[in-house]
């Protein structure tokens, strides 16, 4: 009996190694196929109208998976990162793909929460019979497909030029969906939310025009050893402009205004992109700019600065979240707040602290933990909101204040919002525990205790916030349960419920398995702190 | 001054100057308008530095040129959504004039307001 098991695992073993083996031949072709499945799914789509839009949307969600998963899977069987060069042509003459282990990580996580999305979308975003086409379930899913090429073109970019197109695709995705509804509100929404893009839109290009003029590449590997090289006060006015811009599109705190009228009036399914992935995107290239392109004793004082933002908008976005009345309206203020601790981030691998003692064992426990905030807050976000939406079918609104007995209508979608909350708490068993408890821990080694002060507080006014809605929607609600007010498919209780649980369940892995994101990562890091050894440079920029 | 200070300051002067407009201006549309001078102000900015990397025997380095040729699409794609937008607006609310804040309860057209009260889905 046990030999036919170890028969079945070595058959197994045998098949997973073939595969892999297969796989290596078509990497290139799997990272053009990243572009190009949604690129064509989206003009076929269009092109085609009415119904056709949706059949190829959702024929895509599985594609576009299993593209993710393969790279995946690639990536972690080599140990190295996927290269591909466009046409043949290296940079700096042409624009290269790179997946290294963290934008590998990043693109599974898009491909699952749009997977979930796009079934949790067909309810409300279905062609109703008796007509050929309507314009929003059209834009619906031709926007959606474009969002995750969009997306994918951010995680895979290594041309800054190449990465202002793929945001720009990005906004120009997002917008839209913050307007589905057409309402004025909507309307004013979304033209606020564009307003803010572009202004950001336009100071990433400046930064990029003077670093071409500097240093005349755009490839980011390529400017990261130009500017060790050679330090231009250029180099870091570009790097702080491109900063402020794309701090305009990730909406933190001075730069907050159009995030939660955009998030909380779009329609529940593109909330849920909105929130999760799409303040994703432009938090990535600043993640990129000062961990990767400049050498980190550039970014030390400014680090302090992004910090000291991340922190007000953790405390301002979770006293504003407690004041709110309406669900929607709370969880956009959530992600305010969320957003925040992506920021701590900064003060924390850059401090001289971490950059010594990264030496020998890679990344820092402070990168691990801004990247796992990043991935469980995605998957936390996009169930709550869509859980909101389904709330607001059943009880036909979202005052807080009057969703009592909530429990006894939809238990499966509360119980996933809570859940998802657990993460946003960073209580454990969840991703966002993990990822608090690595930021507190790199916070007590570099001696910051101010941050931990604030990750801890922002932890009260999480659960603050969130005992607001559980409170009212799971206890009260008196003897007669209220009866739904329209029926809500099991199915999508079940999406909503399980991207709460891919959340919670990132907390279970041991920490050893993040090693993963890493790949890619090693020789940044020895050069960085070949960097930091050489205090000479630092003379040109900070006399 | 050579031309290619002399440009690169006329350059830098619009970006002042969208900037400016793009912050003060309450109005959408005017802000449409400064960002537009902004990105003109940065479209030179890249013409300058076109020049100023020039090969020799070359007039220019194509590469900045080409950013440009993109970059001009983008801004203008991105202004025709926004000006879409503000049609809509209009349109939708009634409106004369667009600013960028909450609409106030003066420009709230009542015509509206029951079809366009509903809140989040």
């Amino acid at each position: 009996m046990s030999a036919g098991l170890m028969d079945w695992a070595g058959l197994m073993w045998m098949l997973m190694r073939a595969l892999m083996q297969a796989l290596v031949g078509w990497s290139d072709a799997l990272l053009v196929a990243l572009l190009v499945l949604p690129v064509l799914a989206m003009l076929l789509g269009f092109a085609l109208g009415g119904r056709a839009a949706e059949r190829i949307a959702l024929w895509t969600l599985p594609l576009g998976l299993a593209v993710a998963l393969a790279i995946g899977a690639l990536v972690l069987h080599q140990g190295m990162p996927l290269e591909y060069a466009m046409g043949g042509w290296a940079p700096p003459l042409g624009v290269a793909l790179r997946v290294d282990g963290l934008s590998a990580a990043l693109l599974l996580t898009t491909a699952l929460v749009i997977t979930g999305v796009g079934l949790y979308a067909r309810a409300d975003f279905a062609t109703p019979s008796g007509v050929a086409e309507t314009r929003a379930s059209l834009a619906f899913w031709t926007l959606l497909l474009g969002l995750w090429a969009a997306l994918n073109a951010v995680f895979i970019g290594r041309d800054l030029f190449n990465l202002y197109v793929a945001i720009e695709l990005l906004t120009f995705t997002a917008v839209p969906l913050v307007c589905l509804k057409g309402s004025p509100e909507n309307l004013q929404a979304a033209l606020r939310y564009l307003l803010f893009a572009l202004l950001g839109s336009v100071l990433y290009l400046l930064g990029v025009a003077l670093l071409y003029g500097a240093y005349g590449t755009l490839d980011i590997a390529q400017l990261a050893a130009a500017v060790r090289g050679s330090a231009e006060p250029a180099a870091l006015v570009a790097v702080v402009l491109m900063t402020a811009g794309l701090l305009a599109k990730t909406a933190l705190v001075p730069l907050h205004l159009w995030l939660p009228p955009a998030h909380a009036g779009a329609p529940a399914a593109a909330s849920a992109v909105l929130s999760a992935l799409v303040v994703k995107g432009s938090f990535y290239l600043i993640f990129k700019l000062w961990l990767d392109l400049l050498p980190p004793q550039y970014g030390q004082q400014i680090a302090q600065g992004l910090g000291a933002l991340g922190a007000l908008a953790i405390l301002f976005g979770g006293v504003l979240a407690i004041r709110q009345t309406r669900l929607k309206m709370l969880i956009a203020y959530s992600t305010l707040a969320q957003l925040g601790y992506l920021f701590l981030v900064f003060p924390l691998v850059l401090s001289p602290v971490t950059l010594l003692a990264a030496t020998g064992e890679g990344t820092p426990p402070a990168w691990t933990g801004g990247v796992l905030q990043l991935v469980s807050h995605a998957f936390a976000k996009a169930s709550m909101f869509m859980g909101a939406g389904l709330i607001a079918i059943a009880m036909g609104h979202d005052r807080i204040g009057e969703l009592g007995g909530l429990v006894r209508v939809l238990p499966v979608t509360l119980t996933a919002f809570a859940l998802a909350g657990l993460s946003l708490m960073g209580l454990p068993p969840s991703g966002g525990f993990a990822a608090k408890w690595l930021l507190l821990r790199a916070g007590l080694e570099t001696g910051q205790w101010w941050w931990m002060l604030v990750i801890l507080g922002g932890g009260v006014l999480t659960g603050t916030y969130l005992y607001r809605v559980l409170a009212v929607a799971g206890f009260s609600g008196g003897e007669s349960a209220p009866r739904p007010l329209q029926p809500v498919a099991r199915s999508r209780e079940l999406i909503v419920l399980g991207l709460a649980l891919v959340s919670l369940l990132l907390g279970l892995l041991p920490l050893s398995s993040f090693e993963v994101l890493k790949i890619g990562r090693e020789g940044d890091e020895t050069a960085a702190v070949e960097a930091l050894t050489q205090p000479a440079i630092t003379g040109a920029v900070w006399p | 001054m050579s031309q290619i200070t002399l440009y690169g300051l006329l350059g830098s002067a619009l970006v002042g100057l969208g900037l400016y407009g793009l912050i003060v201006s309450a109005d959408a549309l005017r802000k449409l308008l400064a960002f537009n001078l902004l990105g003109s102000g940065v479209f030179l900015l890249f013409g300058v530095i076109a020049r100023r990397g020039a090969g020799a025997g070359f007039s220019g380095d194509p590469i900045p040129q080409a950013l440009v040729i993109t970059g001009l699409v983008v801004a203008f794609a991105a202004t025709a959504l926004a000006v879409g937008l503000l049609v809509r607006l209009g349109e939708t609310a009634g409106l004369e004039d667009v600013d960028d804040a909450p609409a106030s309860p003066r420009s709230a057209a009542p015509e509206d307001a029951p079809g366009s009260a509903g809140g989040p889905q």
